[in-house]
Parts: structure tokens; sequence; C-alpha cells
């Protein structure tokens, strides 16, 4: 229960009755126990052609049209003072949003996986509520909450502040779509690990902090590292939430994906996809360290 | 409560709530109460404007059918990557988390590019008058890569907790193989493959960085309901875009209670 909406990434609970992988590959199967080979060729050809189609062919295409032209004119769009600031902008609102984040998961997991309260099967609920909700209606609400006619529009006019149509407003809604991504990788993985080493540690006169830094971080880094590679992801790539936001002023408002949007709009197919490769080279490096991980956390 | 030996309950439970608070909640709280503030008339007519309900019917309509789609495919991969190796079996693993990974633009120009008429496999249908791109089956193909990985994902856990005991027991009482998978192994994941079905409807209803540009947009045809909010927005039409995203997030907690509840039942399945 409790889970949410979303298994977006959660590590599965591997099986652990056979070592060396998870349980009864084909090979140390009994031929009894399998499929007739016709059909398991048949079905992995079906699989690894939805996949070829659905993924690989996506993921190849991004890298032919960006150099389309050549390497020269890629580099030239990648290097463009617009690109450059929808960069820039990009990584500040993943340096706010990522350890924000960061920060709230781990107090999270603490309070949810090493204590029993009532509500707490409602909070965890709540944590997740972010994954339900639709990217449009995640930048609508700080556009209701911080806008001219919003609830707090005046108070933010009063005070000169501009939240909605500039930067703060994109940082907004880039910390509220990317939420709960470290908090539901560390509450498992904080739940798993009990409380008895914690408990040791107190006993001994270890203090709080020194507790948690000494036993408990130890015990959970891969799983914070996991939740915060994913959250970074989510941050960088967050399109519908900061469209909404960002009011897409060019070199001041533009993040990469709306750079990307605005160049495609604009018919700059090779400059779009120039930038869109970027953005698809962090894609393949998160899943590489994401795979790298899951292989840590289930050692 | 059990008193418990560790500190720092009240510290990290009033962080939580508070960072949760002002974060999550009080901003999502903004939207039933402009809802609120909105004459009931002018609600009721916007969401019964038959603009909207055209949007609606596409969202939920293509959603439905890409979850299907991925439905179908998704049980094939997740029982092809746990049960039979391939060379790049782990590679092709990773794959499958590419559309979490992808920003949805990418996604959006992408699949648009390779499905135009003169795209990689636009131009290999165009001969047959089949068209993709800007029409509702282009918007059926984003739906299906972004939540292409939930089914696969919800269920390859389940399928290598499958105890091979069971199966051996058919199969040495007589049953054939398909037998087997037929009647012992799919009941078995029926929980795991519906919840992996309602993950990627879910998420397919409320999408729109890889739908808006393979859709065209094109009002009753193939404009979905986030991009009908986005355009009241740009119009200052407050009222309008809350109407039209109360129902959608009405939609959307509908089914997070129902994932839950699957959930619930998978775990029973599982554990029992």
């Amino acid at each position: 229960m409790g889970a949410g909406v979303a298994a977006v990434g959660r590590v599965p609970p591997k099986s652990t009755s056979v070592e060396g992988g998870p349980a009864g590959r084909v090979a140390s199967r009994p031929r009894k126990l399998t499929e007739p080979r016709l059909v398991r060729w048949l079905l992995t050809g079906l699989a690894l052609g939805f996949l070829g189609l659905f993924l690989l062919l996506p993921l190849t295409a991004v890298f032919v049209e960006a150099l389309r032209n050549g390497f020269g004119p890629y580099l030239d769009s990648v290097r463009e003072p617009d690109a450059v600031a929808a960069l820039k902008l990009t990584l500040l609102a993943a340096a706010f949003a990522v350890p924000a984040n960061l920060i709230f998961g781990v107090a999270a997991g603490w309070a949810i996986a090493k204590f029993r309260f009532p509500g707490r099967t409602l909070l965890t609920t709540l944590i997740d509520l972010p994954f339900a909700v639709s990217p449009v209606i995640s930048g609508m609400v700080f556009v209701l909450l911080f806008g001219r006619q919003g609830l707090l529009g005046s108070w933010a006019a009063d005070h000169d502040l501009r939240i909605v149509f500039a930067v703060p407003g994109i940082v907004l809604a880039t910390i509220f779509v990317s939420f709960p991504f470290v908090a539901r990788e560390v509450i498992p993985v904080m739940e798993a690990a009990g409380t008895q080493e914690e408990e040791a540690a107190r006993v001994l006169g270890a203090g709080g902090f020194q507790t948690f830094f000494r036993v408990t971080l130890p015990n959970i880094k891969w799983g914070v590292l996991y939740g915060a590679i994913l959250c970074n992801a989510r941050a960088m790539g967050e399109f519908g939430a900061v469209s909404v936001v960002s009011g897409k002023i060019r070199g001041e408002t533009n993040t990469l994906p709306l750079h990307v949007e605005i160049l495609y709009n604009e018919y700059m197919f090779q400059a779009a996809f120039a930038v869109a490769s970027l953005l698809t080279l962090l894609a393949v490096v998160t899943l590489i360290v994401k795979t790298i991980l899951e292989r840590k956390l289930h050692s | 409560m059990k008193r418990s030996v560790l500190p720092g309950f009240k510290l990290t439970l009033g962080y939580t709530l508070a960072y949760l608070t002002v974060i999550v909640l009080i901003p999502l709280l903004t939207l039933p109460l402009k809802a609120a503030s909105v004459p009931w008339e002018q609600f009721t007519a916007t969401i019964t404007d038959p603009r909207v309900i055209a949007s609606y019917r596409l969202s939920i309509g293509a959603s439905f059918v890409a979850a299907c789609i991925n439905a179908f495919f998704g049980l094939i991969v997740a029982w092809v990557l746990v049960r039979y190796s391939f060379p790049g079996r782990r590679i092709v693993d990773s794959l499958v988390d590419l559309p979490f990974a992808l920003p949805t633009a990418v996604a959006g120009i992408t699949l648009t590019t390779l499905c135009a008429p003169n795209g990689w496999v636009g131009q290999l249908l165009e001969p047959y008058g089949i068209k993709i791109a800007f029409t509702r089956v282009g918007v059926t193909i984003a739906l299906i890569f972004i939540g292409l990985p939930f089914v696969v994902r919800t269920l390859q856990p389940v399928i290598e907790d499958l105890d091979v005991e069971i199966e051996e027991a058919a199969t040495s009482l007589g049953a054939t193989r398909l037998k087997v998978v037929t009647r012992v192994i799919l009941p078995y994941l029926y929980p795991a493959w519906l919840t992996g079905f309602a993950l990627s409807f879910a998420r397919a209803v409320g999408e729109y960085g890889s739908v808006v540009f393979i859709s065209g947009n094109m009002p009753m045809r193939t404009e979905i309901s986030p991009l009908l909010i986005i355009t009241k927005l740009e119009q200052f039409d407050y009222a309008g875009a809350t109407a039209i995203a109360v129902v959608m997030l009405s939609i959307s907690f509908a089914m997070l209670l129902i994932i839950n509840a699957l959930q619930g039942w998978t775990t029973r399945r599982v554990a029992g």
C-alpha cells in the first residue's frame, strides 16, 4: 500500500533464490519448464522488435539529425549564446531542486522508515502526489498562486517579487515535479536497513548526527545517489510544467527543453536536435549510472 | 507510538511535513480554491464545451489504446528479459527505462521527425496512404513511448519471484506448457499486469511534452486536454483552465486510488 502512482525507476525487489541472476533463466531450466524453442525465438523477436522500434530507433535518430550537417554546424548550434543561456538556467534549476529534494528525501526517510506513527501510510502516499499530477497542472498551480490574478499575486507585486514568468517560478516548478524521487528510493532502503545498528550506536554513546553520518549514511548512500540521479534527470528534462511558468523569454527564462521546442517550431531542425542531443546524452548517462547503482544496491 | 532510542523524530517529521506543505500541498490546494471562485454555470459550460469534450475523449481514448498495446508487449518484454538469455540482454534491460530518462520534448520532436511523411518510418507508410504524424495514431505512438517502462517494470519482479515448484507441480500433473502458462502463470501475474496497465494509462492521460509535437493540435481532432489548459492560460482565461484541470486532476486521483488498491492486491498475492 501507499506506493502511489508511477513506479518510476523503483528498484525492483530482485529475487535472491538463484545465485548470479534472477531465478530460473532458460539455461538452468529443464525443457518441460520452458517454452518450445520456436516460441522462445518468436517472443524474443517480438520483444526486441518492439523495443528496437520504440526505443533504439528514436535514440539513433536524435544523433543522426543532430549531425546531419556535420560537426561544425553541430558545435555552432550548441555554442550559440541562447543555447548556452538555456543550459545555464537548466543547471541552475537542477542545482536548487536536487539538493532541496535530497535533504527532504533523507529527512522523510528517517521519519517514515525508522519510526511508526499514525498517518504514516498517508504521508507516503502524499509524497508521491506530484507523480499523479499532469506536468501542465504542476506548472499551472504556480501561475494560479503567484500570477497577477493569483492568490498571492498582489503580495508578490507589493514586494516587487517576480515569480512566474521568471526564474523563481521555473525553480519552484522544477522542485515540484522532481519532489518524490529521492524520498521514494530512500524510504525502502532505510526500511530494509532496520534500526538495530543505529540503536547500538546510540547505546554505545554516539550522538544523533554522529549516528546518522557514521552508521545510517553508509548504509543508504547508494539509495540516496540513485534517487538523486533520477531527480536530476527529471529536473533537467522537465518540459510541461516549466513551459507554463516560464514565459519563454529567450536568453532569460528558457531552459534546454524549452529551447529545443522554440528551435523546432522555427524549423531549425538541425539546431533543435543538436540541443536535444545534449539532453539525450544526459539520459544515456543517467541510465548507465542507474544500472551501476542497481547492481551495487543488490549486492 | 512506541518509544524509540533513536533521536530526530520530531525534527525530521516536522521538516518533512513543512516542506511537503509548502512545495506540494499549498500549490495543489490553489486549484480547488480557484475552482470554487468560478461560477457554476461558467464551470459546467467550460467542461461541456464540445472542443473540451473532444480533448478528454482523445486524451483518455488514446491513453487507453496505448496502455493496451503496452500491456501486450510489456508482458512479452518482461517475460523475455527475465526468462530467456540472449546476447545484450543487460543493455536491453537498461534501455527499457529510456522513456523515464529522456526529456519528453526530445521524445516529442524525435517521434515527429521519424513519423513525418519524409521521416524514416513515415516514408515507408506514405505510399500506402498511411499517415501517423499529426493524426490520432501519432498521439497514440507518443503515449506508447512514454508509458512503455511501466508494465515491464511492474511485471519483472513478479515473474522473477514465480515459484518454480508451482510450474513443476502443474507439469508433473500432466498439464501442457500452454496450459501451465495460461492457467497457472498468467493468473498469478494479473494484479501486477493490471497495475502496470493502470500506471501506463495514468501517466499517458496527463502527458504533454511528447504529444504536442506529433499531434498537430487540430481542435476537435488531435488536441489533447493538457494543451487546451495551456491555450486557456495563454489567453489569461484562468477560470476555464482551472475547470479543465479540475476534471483532469479528479481522473488522476481516481487512478491513484485504483492503483493503490491494485498494488495492495499484488502484494497480498505475492506474499500469500
